[in-house]
């Protein structure tokens, strides 16, 4: 054997390393016919036969006059075209992380001097190349037969659209299925996990076609915009979930429930977590200390209060806008007076005393709400929520301005009494949840992806009872208290 | 060249290595020996900078193995138990996507692949599909990647558990050229002839822990204590051996043959010599009896066996 003296491999460019990544992927794709072949007819066979369909259509609706109904067919078609190619590429992704661990060909790679966002950057072009080149031909291949057949010619912006799609659709398939392949301990459990993928892309299918059988372009172009942020956030977090250790260090896929209730244990009850072995867990934490421990989440909170507050100005500004937009008739405008809201709540006064309880379950409930769609959702509903009241009363204050009455004076009487801890309450909270949600997009190197989530999740816990719940209570006295008696003292 | 100090790593609740302090110089072969699921392929994840350390620290090739990562793996070359080829793969195309990775010139890919092909008795199937190689062949591969960028550190795990013994042969010859040509290298095996004949230096690890760590000379003397010595006379024994008591330890006797140690052998074994002169027996042979890390190894696990 020759000798060598051992050199360090110099830094290579990342782009390139991340394409030597695809470049081998890609080959070892086209080599299996399994994928090939498909691809192949998709490519195809299967635009031809969406251009018989759509001649069939054609001729079939003519017979009756509805020609409209016909030439609307066509674009969808085309959408469909584009999109059977693109399914392949998730199949790809899907394995592309887990089969290489399966095949124990993972290792030798981690341990080369390729980043994560190198390898991961490669692992997701390799994933898309193929199958969006597929989806383009096929596209290509069924508009050129439709000019050649019935001399059909898409409008660009159509094209533009359904290209973009396509491409978009493909990137969050690729992207999702990415971070489920780099997460997921076998092929098997990866395929299983794809439904959710699958099952949101058949639905956001059927409402494109909607869109474009109705010719809604605008709302097109909106969900075109819509589908990139999707697919940018999950970029972002399959970057940020991806780590070497856990693609190897990872080989059960039992749910913990009991490691999973110790980790949230120790972080809502103050224990930490300070290692792997099990401390000796306190029944009930001491109350000054828990909320010591409680109050040093609050620095972490002002990332997203900055940007609910910047959603509360948004939500307050639609309002406003909304109210602008469908302003309410002059009869009905004649009765919104702070007169007629105080002889209301006169008749309803007897239910003064179990207002409270009601303000509170129906708070408790709203929030319940938002943690829990804000799982599926990053936060996105969590913050939706949070900013539909605000909304609706910049609205009702626009409202009453139109009709009048001083905006203010309304806003005074009917909300700031107990918006004042109301707000704050449901601002904190939501912050809370927030930080817990995107911990999946952005989670702390330090654990792993759910020791991050149940320790998030456990923060918003101490949050929401030490601190939210206890100022909604408030709130929800003084709203049936003070407020009445305020609105009473203005307009009654 | 490898440093490790309080190396430890948890998986959730299991501690699967645990206080592990190495240190190998540059150019050296320590041999890591265990029983399945001792923490060896763990061990080698943490220096190889897959795994990050629990507890402790460690240093590779002067690199850090958690804050200076890409340093490590640029210094190392890493031969996992199973090769993981990529089957729809020739054997040179699976090489030069590995040069690429380490910046290596397609070109020069090939020439050192096609060398190390011919050194390893397989030229001619380098442009054949990895899929269809043996076993053995597969493994030999591996260890071409893991040598293609002339590393100066190479951790091997289980170099020839698939291989029939002229392979082993030449792949354990590889590794010594290796070693003379100051790569460092860590090599697990359950192989302990093998490990006998490349290490320098051993360490037997069990269930996370360094239970033992030297020369094979260090351990034999640590653990075995002084090497036994086997006379043989020329007539049967008939309970003469009692009389050799108290010049040395008799330890057994089997019919012409009699087994002991002594503390000092310098002095002791001429007077044995003399004392069965002494009984009318003649000496025929008088020599150490062979000691094999096998030895070593098993009275490592048995005494950790007998303290639990």
């Amino acid at each position: 054997m020759t000798t060598l003296t051992p050199i360090l491999p110099v830094k290579q460019n990342s782009i390139r390393m991340a394409l030597v990544i695809a470049r081998r992927e890609i080959r070892d794709s086209f080599r299996d016919w399994r994928i090939i072949l498909p691809i192949f007819l998709l490519t195809l066979a299967f635009p031809a036969l969406m251009n018989f369909t759509a001649r069939r259509a054609i001729a079939f609706a003519d017979q009756y006059g509805a020609e409209i109904i016909a030439t609307q067919l066509i674009p969808f078609l085309l959408l469909v075209v584009g999109f059977f190619p693109m399914s392949f590429s998730l199949i790809i992704a899907l394995e592309t992380f887990v089969g290489e661990k399966e095949r124990n060909s993972l290792e030798p790679l981690l341990a080369s001097p390729l980043t994560n966002t190198e390898l991961y950057a490669g692992k997701m072009l390799a994933a898309l190349a193929p199958p969006l080149t597929a989806s383009y031909l096929g596209m290509l291949v069924y508009m050129f037969s439709l000019w050649t057949n019935l001399a059909w010619r898409p409008e660009p912006e159509l094209i533009i659209q359904v290209m973009l799609l396509t491409t978009v659709q493909g990137v969050i398939m690729v992207a999702a299925a990415v971070v489920v392949s780099s997460q997921a301990t076998s092929v098997r459990a990866a395929n299983l996990l794809a439904s959710f993928i699958i099952v949101p892309m058949a639905l956001l299918i059927q409402f494109e076609a909607g869109a474009l059988f109705w010719g809604n372009h605008a709302g097109l172009w909106w969900l075109i915009v819509g589908l990139g942020l999707t697919a940018v956030v999950l970029i972002r977090m399959g970057l940020y979930v991806f780590n070497r250790e856990e693609l190897l260090g990872r080989d059960i896929d039992q749910i913990r429930l009991g490691w999973m209730f110790q980790v949230y244990w120790r972080r809502l009850s103050g224990q930490g977590w300070s290692g792997p072995k099990p401390l000796r867990v306190r029944r009930f934490p001491r109350p000054l200390v828990w909320y010591k421990e409680t109050f040093a989440i609050f620095p972490s909170l002002l990332q997203p209060i900055g940007m609910l507050l910047l959603a509360f100005g948004g939500a307050v500004l639609f309002g406003i806008w909304l109210a602008y937009q469908y302003t309410l008739p002059p009869e009905m405008q004649a009765e919104l007076t702070g007169a007629n809201m105080a002889a209301n709540l006169e008749q309803y006064a007897f239910l003064l005393t179990a207002l409270p309880l009601v303000i509170i379950l129906q708070n408790v409930r709203v929030i319940a709400l938002q943690a829990l769609l804000g799982v599926f959702t990053f936060g996105v509903l969590a913050v939706l929520i949070f900013m539909l009241p605000w909304g609706v009363m910049a609205f009702l204050a626009t409202q009453f301005y139109l009709a009048g009455q001083n905006p203010f004076q309304f806003l005074l009487a009917a909300f700031l009494p107990h918006a004042i801890l109301e707000f704050p309450a449901l601002l904190i909270t939501t912050a809370a949840i927030l930080r817990w949600q995107v911990v999946i997009i952005h989670p702390s190197p330090d654990h792993t992806l759910s020791e991050n989530f149940l320790m998030r999740m456990a923060d918003f816990t101490r949050i929401f009872l030490g601190v939210g719940l206890p100022l909604l209570i408030t709130a929800a006295f003084v709203e049936a208290h003070v407020t009445t008696r305020v609105l009473q003292m203005i307009y009654g | 060249m490898i440093e490790t100090e309080n190396l430890g790593k948890v998986f959730d609740t299991f501690t699967a290595v645990q206080n592990l302090t190495l240190n190998v110089p540059a150019g050296q072969l320590l041999a890591l020996l265990g029983p399945n699921g001792a923490g060896k392929t763990t061990t080698v994840r943490m220096i190889g900078a897959i795994l990050k350390p629990t507890t402790g620290h460690a240093r590779v090739n002067g690199y850090d193995v958690v804050t200076q990562a890409d340093g490590v793996r640029r210094s190392i070359g890493l031969l996992t138990e199973q090769p993981g080829l990529y089957t729809r793969m020739s054997g040179l195309e699976y090489l030069e996507f590995y040069g690429r990775l380490y910046g290596i010139p397609d070109k020069e890919t090939r020439a050192r692949g096609k060398a190390m092909f011919e050194r390893f008795y397989m030229a001619g199937a380098e442009d054949k599909r990895l899929g269809i190689y043996s076993k053995g062949m597969r493994q030999k591969v591996g260890l071409i990647r893991s040598m293609l960028h002339n590393p100066a550190v190479l951790l091997l795990d289980e170099p020839t558990s698939a291989m029939d013994p002229h392979s082993a042969k030449l792949v354990r010859d590889a590794i010594l050229e290796l070693r003379n040509d100051r790569r460092t290298v860590i090599l697990c095996t359950h192989n302990l002839a093998e490990a006998e004949l490349l290490a320098d230096k051993i360490a037997i690890i069990k269930q996370g822990e360094l239970v033992a760590q030297g020369t094979f000379a260090e351990l034999k003397q640590q653990l075995l204590g002084q090497p036994q010595l086997e006379v043989r006379v020329d007539k049967p024994l008939n309970g003469q051996a009692k009389e050799l008591d108290r010049l040395v330890t008799v330890e057994s006797v089997h019919n012409d043959t009699i087994r002991y140690r002594t503390d000092n052998p310098d002095v002791t074994n001429p007077q044995l010599v003399r004392c069965l002169h002494g009984l009318g027996l003649g000496v025929i042979s008088l020599q150490p009896v062979s000691q094999s890390l096998e030895q070593v190894y098993l009275r490592v696990i048995e005494e950790i066996e007998v303290n639990e």
